[in-house]
This record gives C-alpha cells, sequence and structure tokens, in this order.
C-alpha cells in the first residue's frame, strides 16, 4: 500500500486556492471558513447555546416554578397541562429539567476549562523542558492518576459534606474543585506525549535554528500541532464531568433538594422507573444531548483545525 | 559454499512441486490493470502491463515513487489490500496458471515454495517478539511439516546461507538484536527458505548503507545463480540495477515505457523518460558534470494526463503526444519502447 | 585562497546514557569526537559518511541546535559557543539550515507564506512589515515556486517542492552559510537533479558556503569543492574533491568509493569491489587506536594502539588529510572528466 499512500503526496498542488488568494490568510481564519461549512458543527453549537441560555436565563423557556409541586398530580403523563408530565412529588418535569441545566452546564464548562489550563501549562512544561521539572509533573500526575475521578469526587465531597443551607454556588464550587483536582492530570499526561511527539520535528529544530524564542516555538509550532488530542479528550472529559455532577447528586452528596439539578432529578426517579419510565426518560435524554452535543463540537474542531482533513 | 537443500529447479520439480516451467518461462503478466478506489477518487496505479520472467533471469523493474512498481509486486504476491485496490484486468500466469482466477487456498500456497518476496524495510517486516531462528524455522513447520529440531536445524543452515556470522549462537536472538544488514539477510533466508522458483525483491537496499548494500546486492545475486530463480528487483536505483540486472522494464504513471537489454538501454535509451533519468542523475565517475534535470512533477495518478503520460515534462512532446497513448512497441532488435518519437530518441 | 568563513575546531559530543533505576550515566555515545576543518567562503564543502558517523550531529552542533561537549566553531571571526541572546539570535541570521524530510520539515498547519515568513517574524528588522508579503513572494519565485501559492499548505505540495519552501526559509534572511543535511535524499530521482541544480544556482547567485552533508558519493561529488569523510565520529579523510575520488589514501575511503554501484553496466566486470567485514562498531564503545581497523583490509597490530592523526599525507599527485597510519593512493574509480566540455559548451 505504499504506492497508494503517495498517490496524494505526487498530486501536483492542483487543489484551487479559492477566492482570496491575495488576502493573508492564517489557521484560524481557515478553520472558521472549514467550520461555517459543516452541519454537525451548526446543530452542536445551536444545542450548546440552547443549554446554555438554558442555564443562564431558565425564565425564558418556562414559567413554571419548578419548586411548585402539585401533589395530588403527582406522576402524571405528558399533557397540555406539564408536556413532560409531572414526577413522584408533584414537581413539572419541564420546569426542573429546564432548570436543571444550570448545574450540569456551569459543572461542565468550568471543569472542563479549569483541567484544560492547568493540564495544558503542566504538559507543556513537562513535555517541552523535560529534565526534573519532567518527573516533578510525571510523579504529581501519577500520585493523582492512582485515584478514579469519581472516588476522588466522593471521598471528597463526604469530608465536607453540605447541608441545606449551603448556597448553591459553593456546591458548584466544590464540585468543579474536587472534579479538577482529579481530572488535570489526564489532560497534562496527553498533553505531555503529545509534545513530546512534535518537538523533535524539524520544523521545531528550524525555527530553533532561525532564533525564535521558546514561548514563540511553543505558540505556534508545539501547542496547535499538539493540541488535537487534548481538544478531543477535553470535550469527552466534559460529558464525564456533567456525568459526574449528576452521579454526585445522584448519592445525595453533590446538589440536594430544594436545589434543582439533572442528577437530582435521575436520582429522584429510579424510585418509580418500570411504573412511571417518563419521569426518569426527560433528565437522562437532556443529560445525553448535553454530553453529545460538545463531543460533537470536539470533534468538528478538531477536523477544522487540521488542514489534511480539508 | 554450502550445497542447497533441494538445488536447481529441475531438482525441485522432481521434488514433488506440481508447477512445471515450460521452457523456463516462470511468470508471464499480462495486461494488467489495478486501480485503487478512494474516498477522493480512483488512482489508476497500473494501466497495462505486459512482462514475462525466465528461470535464471533478472528483471528489474525500474520506477520512481508512484510509478506502479510496487504495486506489481503487491499484485504478483497477491497481498493488495482488496478493497481498496481493485484488479479489473488482466492475468498473472505462473507456469500457465492463472494467479488472480485461482482458489484462494491454492494461491496461498503458492506463496513461500513458489513466489517469495523480500521487503525493504526488514525492522518491521519480522515480527519483534519471536527469535529469528523461529521464525525462518515456522516456514519449514508451516509448509513442510517438520518438527521444532528439524526445523531450526534448517533455520541455522540458512542463516549460514546468508553469510550471518555465528549463526549457531543466534539462531535464539531476537530482530532488535540484529544490524539493518543483517536483518535484512534473515528477510532474505525466510524468502529463499522453502526454494520458490521467483524472488521478489522490492527496493531490498534502499534501507542500507551503501557498503552494506554492496554486501546483500551480492548475495541476492549468488542465491539467484545458485537456485536459477526467476528474479523481479524493485527500484528506483539506476546504479544498481546496472549492477545486477539482465533485463529492465522502466515504469511511468503505472505503464512500462521502456523495456530492453541492460546493455542496451545505459548505452542508448529509447524513450525520453529513460534518457532523461540517465542525464539527470549525478555518476561517481564524471566530474564537472552538468545534470539534465526532468521538469516538472510525476502525474497524479487521479489525473493522470491525456495521451502519453510523460508528454508535459517531455522535450520531445508534440500534439500526437497530447492526443494520443503511445503503446509498448517493438523499436528496434530487443528494443521496445511507448513512445511516438522512440526512433528519434533512440538515434538522436 | 579564499578565507575561511567557518572554523570548527577539535568539536566533541559525546551523549550520555543513562542507566539503572537512578538513571546514572553508564557510558557515553561518542557521536562526534574530535572533528576539525575549514569552510572557505563560497565553496561546499560535502560530509560523506554511513548512517551512525556522526555527520548529522555535526551538522546540528554547527548550527547551535546542540551544545558540544568540547570544542569550538568560530564564526567570521566570532567564538559561536560564547555568544549569547542578541549576539546568538543575530549569529543565527548567518547560518541556516535545510532539513533532509520535507514532510517533517515543515509545519502542517502554516501556510507556505507562514513557514517562509518565519524568519522575518523573528528577525523583524530585516524586512519592513508592509514589504513581507512582496519579500516572501519574492523568495519562492527564487526557488522556483510559484508566487501565488503563498496561501497554501505544505502537504498540497509535493517532496520536490516543499524542500524548495524549505530553501526558502534557510536563505530568507541572506545567510552566508548554508548547512544542508541529506537535503535530496529523501526525493525521487528525477527530481533530485532540479534541486542539486537550484542550490548551485542558489550559490552562485547569492555567494553562499554550503556544507553538504549526505551518504550519497555521487550527488556529493556533483555538488562540492572540498569532501571529508567520516567514519564513527572522526574525520578519516579530508580534501579537494579530486583528492577525494581521484586519489584516496583512507582504506575506508577506498572502501566506500568501490561499493557505490555506477550506472553503467559495462562497468560491472571491471570494477573490483572492497568488502569490508561485519557491520559499523557501536560508536558507544568504538575501537581503540584506529576506528577502522576492525574492518580494516590493511590493519596491523600499531592501528589497535595508535590513533592515526588527521594530516598531510602524500597521495601520489601531492598531498591531502587523512587519518591512516598507512595511507597510500589508490585508484578506484575511473574518472570521467567533463569539465572542459562542459566549459566549451558554455562558450
Amino acid at each position: 500500500m505504499t504506492e497508494a499512500s503517495t498517490i496524494a503526496v505526487s498530486a501536483e498542488a492542483g487543489q484551487p486556492v479559492g477566492g482570496q488568494a491575495d488576502e493573508g490568510r492564517s489557521l484560524a481564519s481557515d478553520a472558521w471558513r472549514q467550520l461555517k461549512g459543516n452541519p454537525i458543527f451548526w446543530v452542536s453549537v445551536s444545542l450548546i447555546t440552547l443549554f446554555v441560555v438554558m442555564a443562564l436565563v431558565p425564565q425564558l423557556f418556562t414559567n413554571v416554578d419548578p419548586g411548585a409541586a402539585v401533589l395530588k398530580e403527582a406522576r402524571a403523563e405528558p399533557g397540555a397541562d406539564a408536556w413532560f408530565g409531572r414526577d413522584i412529588q408533584g414537581y413539572d418535569i419541564y420546569s426542573r429539567t429546564v432548570y436543571g441545566a444550570r448545574a450540569s452546564i456551569l459543572v461542565g464548562v468550568f471543569s472542563t476549562l479549569a483541567t484544560v489550563v492547568i493540564g495544558l501549562v503542566m504538559g507543556v512544561l513537562a513535555g517541552y523542558y523535560g529534565g526534573f521539572l519532567d518527573t516533578l509533573v510525571s510523579r504529581v500526575t501519577d500520585i493523582f492518576f492512582a485515584i478514579p475521578l469519581l472516588l476522588g469526587g466522593i471521598l471528597f465531597m463526604s469530608t465536607f459534606p453540605n447541608d441545606q443551607n449551603t448556597p448553591y454556588l459553593v456546591v458548584v464550587g466544590k464540585v468543579v474543585l474536587v472534579l479538577s483536582v482529579f481530572g488535570w492530570p489526564s489532560i497534562a499526561r496527553l498533553m505531555r506525549s503529545s509534545v513530546l511527539q512534535v518537538k523533535p520535528n524539524d520544523y521545531v529544530q528550524a525555527a530553533r535554528a532561525l532564533g525564535a524564542s521558546p514561548w514563540r516555538i511553543i505558540r505556534s509550532h508545539v501547542m496547535p500541532n499538539a493540541l488535537a488530542p487534548v481538544i478531543v479528550v477535553s470535550t469527552i472529559n466534559l460529558g464525564v464531568f456533567i456525568t459526574a455532577e449528576a452521579t454526585l447528586s445522584f448519592l445525595g452528596i453533590g446538589l440536594t433538594p430544594p436545589a434543582v439539578s439533572w442528577g437530582v432529578a435521575i436520582s429522584d426517579a429510579l424510585v418509580a422507573v418500570r411504573t412511571y419510565p417518563h419521569i426518569l426518560l426527560f433528565p437522562s435524554l437532556f443529560l445525553s444531548l448535553a454530553v453529545l452535543a460538545f463531543i460533537m463540537l470536539g470533534d468538528a474542531v478538531r477536523d477544522a483545525f487540521d488542514p489534511k482533513s480539508r | 559454499m554450502t550445497t542447497t537443500d533441494t538445488g536447481t529447479r529441475r531438482g525441485k520439480a522432481a521434488a514433488g512441486s506440481e508447477y512445471h516451467a515450460k521452457d523456463g518461462l516462470l511468470l508471464e503478466v499480462e495486461d494488467l490493470y489495478v486501480e485503487f478506489h478512494t474516498a477522493d477518487g480512483i488512482a489508476r496505479a497500473i494501466n497495462g502491463v505486459n512482462f514475462d520472467l525466465y528461470e535464471g533471469q533478472t528483471l528489474a523493474i525500474l520506477g520512481e515513487s508512484g510509478s506502479g512498481k510496487s504495486v506489481t509486486a503487491q499484485a504478483i504476491m497477491g497481498i493488495l489490500d482488496v478493497p481498496p485496490a481493485v484488479i479489473p484486468k488482466g492475468q498473472i500466469r505462473y507456469c500457465g496458471e492463472d494467479l488472480l482466477t485461482m482458489q484462494a487456498e491454492k494461491r496461498r500456497k503458492t506463496r513461500g515454495p513458489e513466489i517469495s518476496m523480500v521487503f525493504q524495510d526488514a525492522l518491521s517486516s519480522l515480527n519483534p517478539v519471536f527469535p529469528v531462528g523461529w521464525q525462518i524455522a515456522e516456514m519449514f513447520r508451516v509448509h513442510r511439516g517438520m518438527n521444532r529440531s528439524d526445523s531450526l536445524e534448517r533455520a541455522i543452515k540458512l542463516m549460514q546461507r546468508v553469510q550471518i556470522p555465528g549463526a549457531k549462537e543466534r539462531v535464539k536472538a531476537y530482530p532488535h538484536q540484529f544490524s539493518g544488514g543483517m536483518r535484512q539477510r534473515i528477510m532474505i533466508a525466510m524468502a529463499i527458505a522453502l526454494d520458490p522458483a521467483v524472488l521478489i525483491a522490492d527496493e531490498p537496499t534502499t534501507a542500507l548503507d551503501v557498503t552494506v548494500q554492496a554486501q546483500i546486492m551480492a548475495l541476492l545475486q549468488e542465491l539467484q545463480e545458485e537456485r536459477q530463480m526467476g528474479l523481479i528487483l524493485i527500484t528506483h536505483d539506476l546504479g544498481v540495477v546496472a549492477d545486477v540486472a539482465d533485463k529492465i522494464a522502466v515504469m511511468y504513471a503505472g505503464r512500462i515505457v521502456e523495456r530492453a537489454d541492460v546493455y542496451d538501454l545505459y548505452r542508448q535509451p529509447a524513450h525520453p523518460y529513460t534518457k532523461g533519468l540517465l542525464e539527470s542523475i549525478p555518476r561517481l565517475d564524471q566530474k564537472g558534470q552538468q545534470l539534465a534535470a526532468i521538469g516538472g512533477l510525476p502525474p497524479n495518478l487521479m489525473r493522470i494526463p491525456e495521451g502519453c503520460a510523460f508528454n508535459p515534462r517531455c522535450k520531445y512532446a508534440q500534439d500526437v503526444c497530447r492526443e494520443d497513448r503511445p503503446a509498448l512497441r517493438l523499436v528496434a532488435p530487443g528494443r521496445e519502447s511507448a513512445c511516438h518519437f522512440a526512433e528519434e530518441v533512440l538515434n538522436g | 585562497m579564499a578565507e575561511a568563513i567557518l572554523t570548527a575546531t577539535d568539536l566533541v559530543k559525546h551523549y550520555p546514557i543513562k542507566g539503572g533505576v537512578l538513571r546514572r550515566t553508564v557510558g557515553h555515545v561518542k557521536a562526534v569526537d574530535g572533528v576539525s576543518f575549514e569552510l572557505l567562503k563560497g565553496e561546499t564543502l560535502g560530509i560523506v559518511g554511513e548512517s551512525g558517523c556522526g555527520k548529522s550531529t555535526l551538522g546540528r552542533l554547527l548550527m547551535r541546535l546542540e551544545e558540544p561537549t568540547s570544542g569550538s566553531v568560530v564564526f567570521d571571526g566570532v567564538d559561536m559557543y560564547a555568544q549569547k541572546g542578541r549576539a546568538m539570535r543575530k549569529l543565527r541570521r548567518d547560518i541556516q539550515i535545510v532539513f533532509q524530510d520535507p514532510y517533517t520539515s515543515l509545519n502542517p498547519r502554516k501556510t507556505v507564506g507562514d513557514i517562509v515568513g518565519e524568519p522575518f517574524d523573528i528577525h523583524p528588522d530585516v524586512v519592513p512589515k508592509k514589504g513581507r508579503r512582496k519579500a516572501v513572494q519574492d523568495l519562492l519565485d527564487l526557488v522556483g515556486l510559484n508566487p501565488e501559492h503563498i496561501n497554501r499548505y505544505p502537504h498540497q505540495f509535493s517532496g520536490g517542492q516543499r524542500q524548495r519552501i524549505g530553501i526558502a526559509r534557510g536563505i530568507a534572511l541572506n545567510p552566508k552559510v548554508l548547512i544542508c543535511d541529506e537535503p535530496v535524499s529523501a526525493l525521487d530521482v528525477s527530481v533530485q537533479a532540479q534541486v542539486v541544480n537550484l542550490m548551485e544556482k542558489l550559490q552562485d547567485e547569492l555567494g553562499l558556503s554550503y556544507i553538504f552533508i549526505a551518504h550519497d558519493l555521487s550527488v556529493v561529488r556533483h555538488i562540492s569543492d572540498r569532501v571529508g569523510v567520516m567514519y564513527l565520529g572522526k574525520m578519516a579523510e579530508l580534501g579537494e574533491e579530486d583528492d577525494i575520488y581521484g586519489r584516496p589514501t583512507h582504506p575506508y575511503t577506498q572502501a566506500l568509493l568501490s561499493a557505490v554501484p555506477v550506472p553503467d553496466p559495462t562497468l560491472r566486470d571491471k570494477k573490483e569491489q572492497i568488502v569490508l567485514k561485519g557491520d559499523v562498531p557501536s560508536p558507544a564503545n568504538p575501537p581503540s587506536g584506529c576506528r577502522f581497523h576492525t574492518r580494516c583490509f590493511k590493519a596491523q597490530d600499531k592501528c589497535k594502539t595508535d590513533i592515526p592523526l588527521l594530516e598531510l599525507r602524500p597521495d601520489g599527485a601531492g598531498e591531502h588529510l587523512s587519518a591512516c597510519h598507512f595511507a597510500q593512493p589508490r585508484e578506484i574509480i575511473e574518472t570521467i572528466d567533463l569539465t572542459e566540455q562542459g566549459a566549451g559548451n558554455a562558450v
């Protein structure tokens, strides 16, 4: 198959340059042009926008108070009155699902941001500079790696338990903190190995030979070529973090009623899963959609930043 | 040197091979086409290749990357990945039997005892987790049903035959413990283990240093003469070809553009591409030589030019070359060229 | 004689081998072990040798991509390894490199304009910001690429074209010395000549000095004025192109030359080939005395103990540098001299 793989190579730069031959182009602008034409990108962006707006201003989607229980209509099937039906307490499921987005999105987005920032910095330092720094970062990640994310979350949250009076944002903050602390090592490791693969390439050496500063080499040569796996894994992680939040809430050590979240809702629904599956269905569906949307976005972005995939 | 295991071809036929080379004709490739169906379109890797191979003959297939030389070898061996590769047309006859229409099981059994191959990259062709002796011995265990100790005995003999020093001691060593040249010797040992009639060597020395390359080529030649194998040498190196080949087929964009005896071809090429290649390579024995580079690039196999595939790079090109694809034809005794102006090239 | 632009004196590069649980240094790979030479203004110095002889490490040392274990490189009167910060950055403008692999030497995520223009970003004083695009297009034109392709990505070009991009980047800052590390060995035969001719043209037009590192002795003969032959981290022989190819005195050079296949079948039986015993020893544990003695057909007891110095030794027609106790000229290849004809044609 060697010859087949050289086919593309021997192609005489035949692709048309496109309409803007005279403008300077950068990777970012090319990536944007590519993204604009990708339906998956638009689907995922619409979904994510929807969930983010839902998290910021849930009132836009419903004027039913998620805390208003109509006990006599508990377990009602979906209908005109309550679109998604009512749960075992008689809460409106639609309203609670909309309000529940906030916890998931906050935890997902902020945990991912924190892990990516810490992980990238640590990974690049370890991979690019090597030596003592590398040993230190590697051993620290080893230690954190030994503790599974969820176990770490459970340990932390049960050591510092919440009660009814703990403010909502403090609980969310605690979850973000613990997920970030246990989540960054995987990004750091990935980034480190990815940097180690990119570093020996001749284009990095060529930049050194030209007298480029380490910062410039990292910024314009190492990072862009080492980032792809991190983008993919961090979007997957975002889903994992959302699920972890749901799990902690489900276990009763994350958010607890009266706070609403998809995890709390799923937890509550389990009691009646055999007889009234719709109570479980809607929060789970939203949870899955949110996770899926972020993963699709990650895929689309990764492809757009790889000129070879065009 | 030690004597061989089964001797010459004649001895082999007596030893029970079901294939008999009539008048020494081992392999006939006739009007072979190979395409690769990819997401971007169809790449036409081979577009009508014909050649014969006789016992004791060394045929060099010369070409650049993308010329189809390796694909030809893989098609003969039957190791093309199908899909993406498709063979829409053609025959590959081994001792008169078409390999392409042969039953899969029967064809599989020709790989090793009848036709065998040496690859460019010996390191990735050997399994890193088994000792080399074990890997050579496996050929005898699988194809000849020998037991462990007998097959290992034969493996040692073969390692000695390909001149690996200390074969007895090193039979249990792993591939990474050998140098590049020694690994290539091991590959050759495996390829000749079952005494094949046809040996295909695909760039066997490209990854090696020049002093080692000379040793390996000498070994291949020696083995070929000793066993009267038909040897197909696939390479891009005009120097190596000049040293060992009897006949040369020059490939360009999936077709043979020139075929001749090695002495004739180097003295007076009959195709502009061959001529261009010979004029563009620096020679060790020439001083102050001007390199006449061939302009342009080899074609994209998805968009092979109309007419003669070489026409955009050719200084002889006329209108007819852009419209009419020249067939490989006899232009002088023993000389074949696929060029409308072959006579001019040959005489000028 | 032209003056030297770059002088390397006793360059040594040893890589530590770490072993054991504590990652202690258990030995050294002696990649380059005492190499000295001069590069003259406007000339091409070819460095040949087999894999593992240290020629690529030498190139990286001359670029200061690696720090030497010891030794010095003086460039235009300036001690290269003593320079720091701004002074080193300034020095880098004068020495540039072209890499072997046209696939890994260009950042796949940058356009050709970014790649060739990067030298101007790093050294902003060379070309004013407004003129950069024009400067990049001029460079592309100079190396034989279409200047309109400035917005394409490397993967849209073939190997030979990519190598031209690499060369354009190398000459962007108008260097005095270009170090070429196997610049054509990854290219197809029909494209090699194009790149070699381009490099010769650029040398004439820009007055560059080349250090041309390669394993292909034919290409090196074609392009070089002087040639150095390396074996296991040391220079075995160094001299004018005629000296090395016409009157080699070192047995290794002789064996190397005899092994190169010449594209002429009529020489098949005329050529005598010197077959070397065994493989190149490991540079981590090089042989004592002369490094070549384990494979040499001339080796005597003296070779096992005394290191032969690289010094002027008679070659029949004069003398040139050779590191063999028993240096003796031997004609390996019959040279066909085309220089006069070439000059005649030009006139």
